[in-house]
């Protein structure tokens, strides 16, 4: 078990960052924190890596508590906080040897080398931090992160205000290293979410609404599942009312139509046979599978 | 940073000892340190708060104080780490006014007509002078995220520990021995005792517990600002 969190709670003076979280992460997962600002991911991932104590509950890292073995967590972690502080005034170098003494890892110059290689920093390897892009610098956190070959890797909205080609290239960083050790990352981006973790946990007002895999959560929201339908000419939207598994018809303009389903099972035939015997025309048929964003939407918004 | 500090403080004492007339050596007459000394700790007021005000102040600005407090080091080893690295930029400011002994010692009349252990101690004075300065400086770098603040903070602690206590001892409330007692709680008495030459165990161990005092309350603060 790389993380065991139980009955998490933070409070700000009045204020829950957190309510009661319960979850485990074990090892070699790949686990995505989403939540709409103020959900408690940041509150989360800094009562995890001892930068702050939780008000009551236990959180655990490797087997360690974050109370009473802080340091020993502090030695398995990596943590690129958000913003992603640097010391803007240092060398990259300068930098990444400055926290090989803090780690005191043996064999540090190697080390730094094949880091630098490693997150793609050598063209800019001598350059002093205040002049890197941000893509770079976010390069230079991974890296300070990395270093100490951690356990468990916590990223705290990694891809923030990067340019797509990066934000690639970042992903993919982080996709490698999560194949041996347990990554947490938050996020904003619903398809980097998807394409990157194999289980999203929700947060929503400091509590966890949702903690599946992601085929799961799809399940979850099955209602959500779209049918649109284009034909050729005007289409009355009552010939595909009394459809089993049809839940609700919308027309969206004369041409075409919005079927919106309650069941799992496919219903494409059906409606496919129903517009043949009608005599209508179709020109187009696409389902919309819940996306993770919609699930997001769904689990999150406040009525 | 570092060379503007060292830079000016060479500067400003040189100034004071070889070129402003009120001061100068060349017009004092007696070949002796005593100006670099006395001067030493107003200077130290302003320059010692300018190199520490940034020490945690700018940390918690940038937010790199959570990248330091999620490394797998001590509260103290931080705190010490920065009183060390801070006190010897301030002794490497020290070190070239050897030179001024050095010039000292050739101009007496006859060579070498100084007082060589009042100016040993004065030595050992400035640098545990220093050495609670900097350690003030820590403790007010970490009450606030403004680099000014801090400065400003500094300056008036040290003022307070350095000087106060002497103005307040002569207040006519304290009869009998207590303007004695208030006194001593300050660091000019312990100063001028040990640049007098006579270094003894009391004055060391009085630094020491401000440098520890301070010290500590810097790492309490600390952790404060943690919880």
């Amino acid at each position: 078990m790389s993380i065991l969190v139980k009955d998490l709670t933070k409070i700000y003076g009045s204020q829950k960052a957190i309510d009661t979280l319960d979850f485990k992460v074990n090892k070699g997962e790949i686990v995505g924190f989403l939540g709409p600002n103020g959900a408690g991911k940041t509150t989360t991932m800094k009562i995890l890596t001892c930068f702050m104590p939780p008000t009551t509950g236990t959180a655990e890292v490797c087997g360690y508590d974050v109370l009473k073995n802080s340091k020993d967590v502090r030695n398995v972690i990596g943590y690129l906080p958000e913003h992603n502080p640097l010391y803007k005034e240092m060398y990259v170098k300068e930098y990444l040897s400055f926290v090989a003494d803090i780690l005191s890892i043996p064999n540090a110059r190697v080390q730094i080398k094949d880091m630098i290689e490693q997150v793609g920093l050598g063209v800019e390897q001598h350059k002093k931090i205040s002049s890197l892009s941000k893509g770079y610098r976010q390069r230079v956190g991974l890296a300070q992160a990395l270093l100490n070959n951690p356990e468990v890797l916590i990223l705290d909205e990694p891809t923030s205000g990067l340019d797509p080609n990066q934000l690639v290239e970042i992903r993919q960083l982080i996709k490698n290293f999560g194949k041996e050790k347990t990554v947490i990352f938050s996020s904003h981006i619903m398809q980097e979410v998807q394409a990157l973790c194999d289980r999203v946990i929700i947060l929503n007002r400091g509590k966890i609404i949702a903690n599946d895999p992601i085929e799961k959560l799809q399940q979850r929201v099955k209602g959500n599942r779209v049918l649109h339908l284009v034909f050729e000419r005007e289409v009355n939207p009552a010939v595909f009312k009394g459809i089993d598994g049809v839940d609700k018809v919308t027309s969206v303009n004369p041409v075409s139509l919005e079927l919106v389903m309650d069941s799992e099972s496919d219903i494409r035939p059906a409606i496919f046979k129903k517009v043949v015997d009608s005599g209508l025309v179709l020109l187009e048929m696409k389902q919309d599978e819940a996306s993770v964003e919609n699930i997001f939407q769904e689990l999150t918004y406040d009525a | 940073m570092a060379y503007i500090v060292i830079g000016l403080f060479l500067i400003i004492t040189g100034l004071f000892m070889w070129v402003f007339t009120d001061t100068s050596i060349l017009e004092y007459n007696y070949a002796g340190l005593e100006q670099l000394f006395s001067i030493g700790p107003m200077i130290f007021l302003f320059l010692i708060p300018a190199i520490t005000m940034r020490s945690f102040a700018e940390e918690y600005q940038q937010g790199t104080i959570e990248f330091l407090f999620t490394k797998p080091v001590t509260d103290w080893q931080i705190v010490l780490g920065k009183f060390f690295a801070n006190w010897t930029l301030v002794l490497l400011a020290i070190l070239p006014t050897l030179i001024y002994y050095y010039s000292v010692y050739q101009l007496g009349s006859p060579k070498g007509n100084l007082d060589s252990g009042a100016i040993i101690g004065s030595y050992v004075g400035l640098t545990f002078l220093a050495g609670s300065f900097v350690a003030i400086g820590l403790f007010a770098s970490t009450l606030t995220n403004n680099q000014i603040i801090a400065f400003l903070l500094a300056i008036f602690l040290c003022f307070i520990m350095h000087w106060a206590f002497n103005f307040i001892s002569t207040l006519p409330i304290f009869v009998g021995r207590v303007d004695d007692i208030v006194d001593k709680i300050g660091i000019n008495h312990h100063y001028i005792s040990i640049s007098n030459g006579a270094i003894n165990s009391r004055d060391i161990i009085y630094f020491l517990s401000v440098i520890f005092f301070f010290l500590l309350l810097t790492v309490s603060s600390l952790n404060r600002r943690k919880w």
